[in-house]
């Protein structure tokens, strides 16, 4: 927080060369590529969209800050994330207003309304989504096929409403490389993986919160799917888990900032997607299950508190 | 016109909005806000019902032992609210169909408690009608307010009247349970805002 310039803290002072813009730009460059393969699926019509949403987002934003008289932070790049994955997050075939509104919500009602970056308590842009979903239902489920643009099911959904014939579903290599139906930046989980570990190694997110949801939805799925391991992988590549559990669950201000606790969040977050996917009526539940633990945050926190130095435990 | 009466009546629009002021009342106004329709009856219903108990318990006040005075306004409220319902039920079935549950349970609206507790209870009849009346008036005036961005966002409608055309996009979140509570909050939010500026000023 750039605002907050006198800090109170005890001992030790370590200082950290990461500063907000740099952390923001950072998750752009990962989100980037992802982004570019949605675009070169499902057409122009996608980058519209993802332009759209981030533009308006950014707006939102400046136009916030100005009416309430706070100092305006869109240079620190916050609103250009939350644009870019709301806009990752919509089917192509949806309208073109949709974005602009879902970026308008998650500044205005989910971000700004409760005191800018760093007091969301949850994630901005999957709110929206959720929100969006709920209003215009049929705009935000239809999708298309990559390139030819036909109207399509995605994979989860051809899982829920029962294979009629094997053919259906995708292979796993296209599924992987996400040439299959989806919204616009979830589809490919070769390169959401390769933004991943990116963010990893310059230590911008934990492993714990991707690498305990992704192993939870696999493990779970593997058991419960009905087809071994092969569910497992289906589950794995489906949907939006690789978008969700590398880009959206690692949000900082509203995860876990325990280790422990990111185990816990991840694992809860892959439980609920997988009870969502396999028992109930929605097809996805990646976008619903994060923003549920995203409100379990401080209680995971609040209970995975690491004992502070030479604190003893208090005798009962 | 700047008599106790006066201001009765409208302090319960403005000052103490029982809906944005005070925020009692909530759990109805988030059910009945659906359309401006349901809105404008069931605050028809709490207009008559505040203004009566309001006056029935300053006539009583006099002769009710402090130590039983809820029990005693629950027992009026109650036989008030018992009009209305079969008002409803015998003149309007399709609108008390609508609202179902929530007439019988303006029994126990914390508005119509609160009113009678710290204003009808320790004040004249004249005055408690006027603030019965009041309370009702600015209470209907909010319901109205919340399902009419609801009803229009939701909707496309006005009071049942298509506004927006068959082309709008409706955002059905709004006539269901989350719009309820995103409509609500944002107004509070807007409220508050201006009135802490108006304070700094």
């Amino acid at each position: 927080m750039e605002q907050e310039k006198l800090v109170i803290q005890s001992a030790p002072h370590i200082h950290s060369p990461m500063t907000t813009q740099k952390i923001m730009f950072y998750v752009i460059c990962a989100l980037v590529p992802a982004a570019a393969v949605g675009v070169f699926y499902f057409d122009i019509r996608a980058l519209v969209h993802l332009l759209l949403s981030i533009l308006f987002a950014v707006l939102t934003e400046a136009l916030v800050q100005r009416l309430v008289h706070k100092p305006i932070t869109i240079r620190d790049g916050s609103a250009i994330v939350t644009g870019l994955l709301l806009g990752m997050n919509l089917p192509v075939a949806a309208p073109l207003w949709i974005g602009p509104v879902g970026a308008a919500f998650a500044i205005v009602v989910v971000k700004q309304a409760f005191g800018g970056l760093g007091h969301n308590f949850m994630n901005p842009a999957l709110a929206a989504r959720a929100m969006m979903l709920a209003a215009w239902p049929a705009s935000m489920t239809t999708w298309t096929s990559p390139f030819d643009g036909l109207a399509t099911a995605t994979p989860l959904a051809i899982m829920k409403t029962g294979i009629s014939d094997a053919t259906a579903l995708p292979t796993y290599w296209n599924m992987f490389i996400g040439n299959i139906g989806g919204c616009i930046g979830e589809t490919s989980a070769l390169v959401l993986l390769l933004g991943g570990v990116f963010l990893i190694y310059k230590e911008v997110i934990d492993y714990r919160i991707p690498l305990a949801y992704m192993a939870t939805v696999f493990l779970f799925s593997s058991v419960f799917g009905g087809n071994g391991f092969d569910s497992g992988l289906f589950n794995l590549l489906a949907g939006g888990v690789m978008l969700g559990s590398i880009f959206m669950a690692t949000d900082y201000v509203s995860s876990p900032a325990t280790p422990r606790g990111r185990w816990i969040y991840g694992i809860g977050c892959g439980l609920i997607t997988m009870l969502i996917r396999l028992w109930g009526s929605y097809p996805e539940g990646v976008s619903f299950s994060i923003l549920l633990m995203n409100i379990a945050a401080p209680l995971i926190e609040k209970f995975t508190t690491p004992k502070k130095f030479g604190e003893v435990a208090k005798k009962k | 016109m700047k008599n106790k009466y006066w201001n009765a009546i409208t302090n319960g629009i403005f000052g103490e909005n029982p809906l944005f002021r005070l925020v009692l009342g909530t759990c109805p106004s988030l059910a009945t806000t659906t359309a401006v329709d349901n809105a404008f009856w069931m605050g028809l219903m709490v207009i008559f019902v505040l203004t009566f108990s309001n006056i029935f318990i300053a006539m009583m006040r006099k002769v009710i032992p402090d130590k039983i005075r809820i029990p005693s306004f629950v027992i009026i409220i109650a036989t008030l609210v018992t009009v209305v319902d079969l008002f409803m039920k015998a003149y309007m079935p399709a609108m008390h169909a609508t609202l179902g549950i929530f007439i019988p349970l303006i029994v126990v609206n914390c508005i119509i408690l609160a009113r009678a507790e710290s204003f009808a209870y320790k004040n004249g009849v004249f005055v408690s009608a006027c603030d019965g009346f009041g309370m009702g008036l600015g209470y209907m005036v909010a319901l109205i307010i919340v399902s009419a961005i609801r009803e229009l966002l939701g909707n496309g409608s006005f009071f049942g009247i298509d506004l927006l055309g068959v082309n709008f996009p409706a955002a059905k979140v709004m006539v269901q349970a989350p719009g309820a509570f995103l409509t609500l909050g944002m107004i509070l939010g807007i409220i508050k805002l201006m009135s802490s500026r108006k304070k700094a000023e």
